[in-house]
């Protein structure tokens, strides 16, 4: 039944022409990235001599398109993200999958789901534009896939507070500012602290916990904050739902 | 056991610390029609909202097919379907993928998705839209894939807000036979205040004024109570009142316009046969003579007007 939700909210997605333009936009930019960061590599390893200053072809131009992968993001999510619940909402459809069998926790995870697989999209396409390297170099897929697994857990992040900022008004131009608004706080939030890296709220910040992906490492404590970030804005939304039912 | 299809106890919803429905019970069995009447704000569409589901009640509970609502909503929700007032369509999709939507979501199983979609477009007139837009369709259109939508699982109880709003006089009539159609096998309720719809259409009748039942009862009883006991006379000489009220079984006579006259006359009695003779006797130019129906609007605007009076 989740998949079911999840598939109806793609199917939305992608009949209007959002989904894909915003699929386009990122995709140019990311293979912009990609391209400048070929030309790069040669330009700075030509003038760096010494061993020690020399990284590797993945993690060099690795690091700049997920650098900014995961910061494009910061923009993409709210735009697809604010509509799951407010333009229900607006439109007057939530009693469409509010009369169906479907618990208010399946709709949720499957507006959830609909959108991070929308997103992976995103995610696989950036791994198969580096694994391209391969051709002409001798990669650390190990690298990408860390990555990988950083950005898509980033991405779900985002998503599910989207979400709960979309189930919280009826404009989905205000859900898109609102959340926005989060998450740009709760990426740079370790930059307010950097004097004072051991602060619990430099912590919350989403950027310090991508860092270990970035750098190809998969930190178990980093996973669990996702999961737990995920986990609660989610369960928000389904409180948020369940009020509409009781308060009407 | 009984078999009531849909069983409603004591609903009753606050709204802040007014009651928008108030204590409202019934019952319905397979193989009937509900007709909801009331005025505007009258607690219909709040009723229909806590019958499946979309919205708690305060107090009170509701049964479909003998499963509670409360406990186990997902297997109430899923013999019910649903037309909301605001029709729940997703305007960017095709017919065809709305409806393939809804039946999935409703539990149909994969491989009879197809069929069901095709017998839903078919029952609803939908056939020739099936690849259009629902975005671009009219408004009669758009309230037929509404209703398509509803009846696509061959739900037990079928729950229609205001159904024929925006249909011209053939979809209406279409529709109406729908659901008579479905009315005949499963249960439907509908809410209108088209009176004649609800003769026309229901064989149960409730009549709800500011979150109240007022009436309830089978349609042939708000009929009986319409065609009442007066007849409506015109003559182009019509006599004094007094000479009326010598036939056997007339009340009360009293003239309406210059050549009307309006008589009322004991239960029982047909005095129609002794005034048209009396009429031809004295030479009155009687031209027609007809039961004086109160129209259903006057019954309806009686029982929500006592109530008024009363609290």
């Amino acid at each position: 039944m989740i998949i079911n939700v999840a598939r109806k909210e793609l199917k939305s997605m992608f009949a209007s022409p959002m989904g894909w333009v915003i699929l386009a936009l990122l995709m140019f930019s990311f293979g912009t990235y990609y391209l400048n960061g070929v030309n790069d590599y040669f330009a700075v390893m030509s003038g760096a001599m010494r061993p020690a200053e020399r990284t590797g072809v993945t993690q060099f131009v690795g690091q700049n398109v997920y650098g900014f992968a995961s910061f494009m993001v910061l923009f993409a999510v709210p735009l697809l993200s604010m509509r799951l619940v407010s333009e229900e909402r607006r439109s007057q459809t939530l009693p469409f999958l509010f009369s169906a069998p479907l618990s208010l926790t399946e709709i949720v995870l499957g507006k959830f789901l609909g959108l991070v697989a929308f997103l992976s999209i995103l995610v696989v396409y950036i791994g198969a534009m580096l694994s391209t390297l391969n051709i002409w170099a001798d990669i650390d897929f190990g690298f990408i896939v860390a990555n990988s697994i950083g950005l898509l857990l980033m991405v779900a992040s985002f998503s599910a507070l989207g979400l709960y900022f979309s189930s919280i008004t009826q404009q989905p131009v205000v859900a898109a500012i609102l959340t926005f608004i989060a998450l740009f706080a709760l990426m740079f939030l370790d930059r307010f602290f950097a004097g004072d890296p051991s602060n619990t709220l430099a912590s919350l910040s989403l950027t310090r916990h991508f860092q270990s992906f970035a750098g190809g490492l998969i930190d178990t404590a980093d996973i669990a904050y996702f999961a737990l970030f995920i986990a609660s804005f989610l369960t928000l939304t389904v409180r948020r739902l369940d009020a509409d039912r009781l308060r009407g | 056991m009984n078999d009531f299809t849909v069983e409603a106890i004591g609903l009753t919803r606050l709204y802040g610390g007014r009651e928008a429905v108030s204590n409202v019970s019934f019952n319905l069995s397979k193989g009937q029609v509900l007709g909801f009447l009331g005025p505007n704000g009258a607690g219909k569409s709040t009723t229909m909202k806590m019958l499946t589901g979309n919205l708690a009640p305060s107090n009170g509970s509701v049964k479909i097919c003998g499963i509670d609502m409360m406990e186990n909503p997902k297997e109430a929700k899923a013999l019910i379907g649903y037309l909301p007032e605001m029709r729940p369509l997703y305007k960017e999709l095709t017919v065809d993928e709305y409806l393939t939507i809804a039946a999935r979501l409703h539990r149909v199983s994969g491989a009879h998705i197809k069929k069901a979609v095709e017998l839903a477009k078919e029952r609803c007139g939908l056939s020739h839209m099936s690849k259009r837009l629902i975005e671009n369709l009219s408004n009669g259109y758009q309230q037929r894939v509404g209703i398509a939508q509803a009846i696509i699982h061959n739900p037990m109880v079928v729950i229609l807000d205001e159904p024929t709003v925006g249909l011209d006089p053939i979809q209406i009539r279409d529709i109406r036979a729908l659901i008579r159609e479905v009315g005949s096998e499963r249960s439907v309720i509908i809410s209108t205040h088209i009176l004649p719809e609800v003769e026309m259409v229901c064989d149960h009748v409730q009549i709800i004024d500011k979150g109240k039942l007022v009436f309830n009862g089978a349609i042939d009883v708000l009929k009986k109570q319409r065609i009442g006991n007066k007849l409506l006379i015109a003559m182009n000489k019509p006599p004094k009142a007094a000479e009326l009220l010598k036939i056997a079984g007339v009340e009360e006579a009293e003239s309406v316009s210059d050549q009307l006259m309006r008589v009322r006359f004991a239960d029982g009695a047909t005095p129609a046969e002794a005034i048209v003779q009396a009429a031809v006797a004295k030479g009155w130019g009687l031209y027609q003579i007809g039961p004086d129906q109160t129209s259903l609007e006057d019954v309806f605007v009686q029982l929500t007007y006592q109530e008024q009076e009363a609290a």
